[in-house]
């Protein structure tokens, strides 16, 4: 047992990442990369995904641009993939609107986004045999998905507790084929903060207060989390979902 | 848009507050409903009525609701 020995490294497996363009999709498309994987990383913007795949270490990394609003451009974007070892199925995105305020085409919108697309692509997947005994699924969901909830974010929290859901499904109905699928609950990640605007530095601090671990994420912090997932560390583990969160759920 | 209506549709996202509370010169900040979902209301008003996309921190740079107000007019 040497410097070889390693059962969290990712040499072997092809990984498909899906939201690569950003957050918590760039860093795990980063680190999966630095783990020996080779990464095809999708999703809508092509300048953004080509600075993503422009930051993978090593050889053999590919790209694919689609849409995630098109059901048809999911099955047309995973007939084109070779066999899988590891998926992440993380994209996302979130609106902020007060009950008073749920718009229908943004509910649906989100819902599309974060649910359809995630288990089309896993249908896919199955239905073209892309995945194999020891293949591993890993779901991006959030603190939201498993109650945890901020106000404003209920659309999301719908989205999310939906793949919360069907991750438990999935584990079991995948298991007979030794397939595994587990989901990741991160809470508060920078980038999100970022994007979104909506959190002014004051509701920040407030926010962090709730954080014992006394910080937001990075999206290494969750991506790490995908790693383990993804490598065969976690041959004996299907079916969670495992909060990110700096203790944010201990509150 | 006129500032009368926008007043009115400030004041529509309290529950407590007098309406009588609500003019040009109040500073909403202060008032004791005020709150982070209230906060997140008037942003939602703001896109659903004015078709305006506010940031957090345009809502703390607001001192009174005639603050708002004009900062809503100059991105329209």
């Amino acid at each position: 047992m040497g410097m070889s020995y390693n059962p969290f490294s990712l040499e072997g497996k092809t990984i498909l990442v899906t939201g690569a363009s950003s957050g918590i999709g760039r860093g795990a498309a980063i680190e999966c990369a630095k783990m020996g994987a080779k990464v095809i990383i999708t999703a809508r913007n092509e300048d953004r995904l080509k600075e993503t795949l422009s930051q993978l270490e090593g050889e053999g990394h590919v790209m694919r641009v689609c849409d995630l609003t098109d059901n048809e451009a999911i099955k047309e974007m995973v007939n084109s993939l070779p066999e899988l070892q590891g998926v992440v199925n993380n994209a996302g995105f979130t609106t902020i609107q007060p009950i008073p305020f749920i718009n229908e085409e943004e509910f649906l919108k989100i819902m599309q986004v974060n649910t359809m697309a995630p288990v089309l692509t896993l249908k896919y997947l199955m239905k073209k045999k892309k995945l194999k005994s020891g293949a591993s699924v890993v779901f991006t969901s959030s603190l939201a998905g498993i109650g945890t909830m901020s106000v404003g974010n209920t659309m999301y929290g719908c989205s999310k507790g939906a793949i919360s859901a069907f991750i438990k499904g999935a584990a079991k109905e995948l298991a007979a084929k030794n397939i595994r699928v587990n989901a990741v609950c991160p809470g508060l990640v920078d980038s999100q903060i970022l994007a979104s605007g909506t959190i002014t530095d004051d509701q920040l601090k407030k926010t962090l207060e709730l954080y014992p671990l006394g910080r937001s994420g990075k999206p290494e912090d969750v991506a790490w989390a995908m790693v383990y997932l993804l490598s065969d560390a976690s041959s004996w583990i299907t079916g969670v979902n495992l909060p990110v969160d700096g203790g944010r759920e201990l509150y | 848009m006129e500032l009368k209506d926008f007043i009115a549709n400030f004041a529509e996202q309290f529950d407590e507050t007098d309406v009588n509370e609500f003019k040009p010169e109040t500073v909403f900040h202060d008032l004791e409903e005020y709150s982070s979902l209230v906060a997140l209301s008037i942003i939602a008003m703001i896109n659903e009525e004015y078709d305006v996309t506010l940031k957090g921190d345009d809502m703390s740079a607001a001192v009174t609701i005639e603050d708002l107000f004009n900062i809503v007019k100059s991105k329209m």
